[in-house]
């Protein structure tokens, strides 16, 4: 073999190994694991087919939390999305105090998740919280937004785009910064309308920063479940559990890893295909500088 | 003459906007710095002459192993950062600057990582930890992300803008190759460097799911899972201690980035455009 080669092979070994350890040799024992049944001591399992597939969507649970999932996706990736572009197209203008207001819609992005589920934990408690004190203004009622069923989804989907949106804002930002001057002033000499050239030019050369926003979106609307476990465990009702989280709770809580290792193929297939689509579809369509 | 002040009226309309907005955005994090910094009594009501006090952070200090819990949330992300440095550096400058068989497969199955994170495979990574008897260990909570993939693509992308010329008087020099990636290389992707180890550092500070899962103890334990077994467990309903709590645990990375704040935007903008 070549010097280069082995020098090569010899610099790539640590990352890689790592690299396979932890994540590319699970996505495969996964696949496996959900082929047999759950160890119970040290006998090794037997080979049950698609059993575990069977049992998890005969589960309702498991239903739920895909649906629950699918609205939860549906919910925060476009409003955070538009939200970013906005905050994005603001801070990017001469504004007074625009960094002060850059470092406002920015902040949530550089807090731990885990500390924003408890401040807004306090907003969502009933009485006493910051929303049943502003509703309570307009004579309203008592509401428990976390315990009810109909508003502790919504409540945790709130909590997603007030932590994410300014996060996806930086693409949007970097984007418009390199955005070339000149199309503008040659618009404004043809006397196109502000409107007309932020549909007609601005909106096409984001494109690439979408897509990216999007792709990240999606892969975060099913990897982030810190809120979950913190505000509502799930609850009431599974009215909260997302795919994540009933894995984290069959494969933790019930140890009935089989079960979670189906769900995480399911997790996996959709991430995955959340890359296609960027690779695939979108990437011919979109334009690129 | 009317343009103009059409212009003008809807850039006002445009400013007022972008700070009602910019206000909502903030006032979660304003309401939690009342709390923490008033008696329990004011938690619920506003009052600009309620008296201040630190007692709230005092309380939540002493309530639980929070020294503790930050000595172990720096190590951890000290640790992080230092291996996939290395790690990344190595692997990007192969990437980069060595032709040897198999590179774009093996770049492609490194890209899969972006996609599919460790974050995801937890019941699997769970085993493997423990079959290495490393559960409830700081270097457990660290080893899936030491490989990164996004630190090898973020450097690789910097490694090939460095002008071949450079790596050619080097090795003129009698210069082999890790003296090249240490001498030519690694100064000049200094800028990529604090980019990545800014968004790994904010990363890993706050990362809390695979911590929860794999720390069992004190002395293990970072700050995020210790913050929320405070919360659950310790506290109950005393808002204006937990409040305390969560913005201790916050503060060290916030300060920083309020300091940096330019630094900070910047790197996740350069992290950001691939």
């Amino acid at each position: 073999m070549r010097r280069e080669t082995i020098h090569a092979y010899l610099l790539l070994l640590p990352a890689f190994v790592l690299l396979v350890a932890f994540t590319h040799w699970p996505v495969v024992t996964t696949l496996i694991d959900s082929l047999y049944a759950t160890p119970h001591g040290g006998r090794p399992p037997p080979f049950v087919g698609t059993d575990n597939y069977a049992g998890m969507f005969d589960d309702p649970v498991f239903w739920q939390a895909l649906s629950n999932n699918a609205w939860f996706a549906a919910a925060t990736i476009p409003t955070s999305i538009i939200l970013a572009l906005l905050m994005a197209l603001a801070v990017n203008e001469a504004l007074p105090g625009r960094a002060v207001l850059r470092m406002a819609y920015f902040l949530p992005t550089m807090l731990p998740m885990i500390a924003v589920a408890n401040i807004w934990m306090f907003f969502y408690t009933p009485d006493y919280g910051l929303f049943d004190r502003i509703i309570g203004l307009f004579g309203g009622g008592r509401h428990n937004w976390l315990g009810d069923a109909s508003t502790a989804l919504p409540a945790i989907i709130l909590v997603s785009i007030w932590k994410e949106a300014g996060f996806f804002m930086i693409f949007y930002l970097a984007a418009l910064q390199t955005m070339p001057t000149d199309l503008k002033e040659a618009a404004a000499l043809e006397g196109s309308s502000r409107w007309n050239y932020f549909r007609r030019v601005t909106i096409p050369l984001l494109m690439p920063t979408t897509l990216f926003v999007m792709v990240n979106a999606v892969i975060n609307a099913f990897r982030v479940i810190d809120h979950v476990i913190v505000m509502t465990r799930g609850g009431p009702d599974n009215a909260t559990t997302l795919l994540l989280y009933y894995i984290y709770e069959t494969g933790f809580r019930y140890w009935d890893t089989s079960t979670a290792a189906a769900a995480t193929v399911v997790l996996v297939t959709i991430m995955a295909l959340a890359a296609a689509f960027q690779f695939g579809v979108l990437g011919r369509r979109v334009h690129y500088r | 003459m009317m343009v103009a002040a059409s212009n003008r009226f809807s850039h006002g309309l445009e400013t007022l906007g972008a700070w009602m907005l910019g206000i909502l955005w903030m006032l979660p994090l304003l309401y939690a710095v009342w709390t923490a910094f008033h008696p329990a009594a004011f938690a619920t009501h506003f009052d600009p002459l309620a008296p201040l006090t630190f007692a709230n952070i005092e309380a939540a200090w002493q309530a639980a192993p929070f020294s503790r819990y930050l000595l172990n949330t720096v190590m951890l992300v000290t640790l992080i950062l230092a291996a996939q440095f290395v790690l990344c550096t190595l692997a990007a400058f192969a990437f980069a600057r060595l032709t040897f068989p198999g590179r774009d497969v093996l770049f492609a199955i490194v890209l899969l990582q972006l996609m599919v994170m460790p974050d995801v495979l937890l019941v699997e990574n769970y085993r493997t930890v423990v079959q290495l008897h490393a559960a409830d260990t700081i270097l457990a909570i660290a080893l899936p992300y030491l490989g990164s993939a996004f630190g090898i693509f973020l450097l690789r992308q910097t490694f090939l803008t460095v002008p071949q010329p450079l790596d050619d008087a080097a090795r003129l020099e009698g210069c082999g190759l890790l003296a090249r990636l240490w001498r030519v290389y690694v100064p000049l992707a200094k800028p990529t460097y604090i980019a990545y180890g800014l968004v790994s550092v904010s990363y890993h500070w706050n990362n809390f799911l695979w911590p929860l899962i794999i720390t069992n103890s004190v002395t293990t334990r970072p700050l995020t899972v210790g913050l929320a077994v405070f919360a659950t467990t310790d506290q109950g309903i005393d808002w204006s201690i937990v409040t305390a709590a969560t913005l201790m645990t916050s503060a060290p990375l916030l300060i920083a980035f309020l300091l940096f704040q330019r630094q900070f935007v910047q790197s996740f903008m350069r992290a950001g455009i691939r």
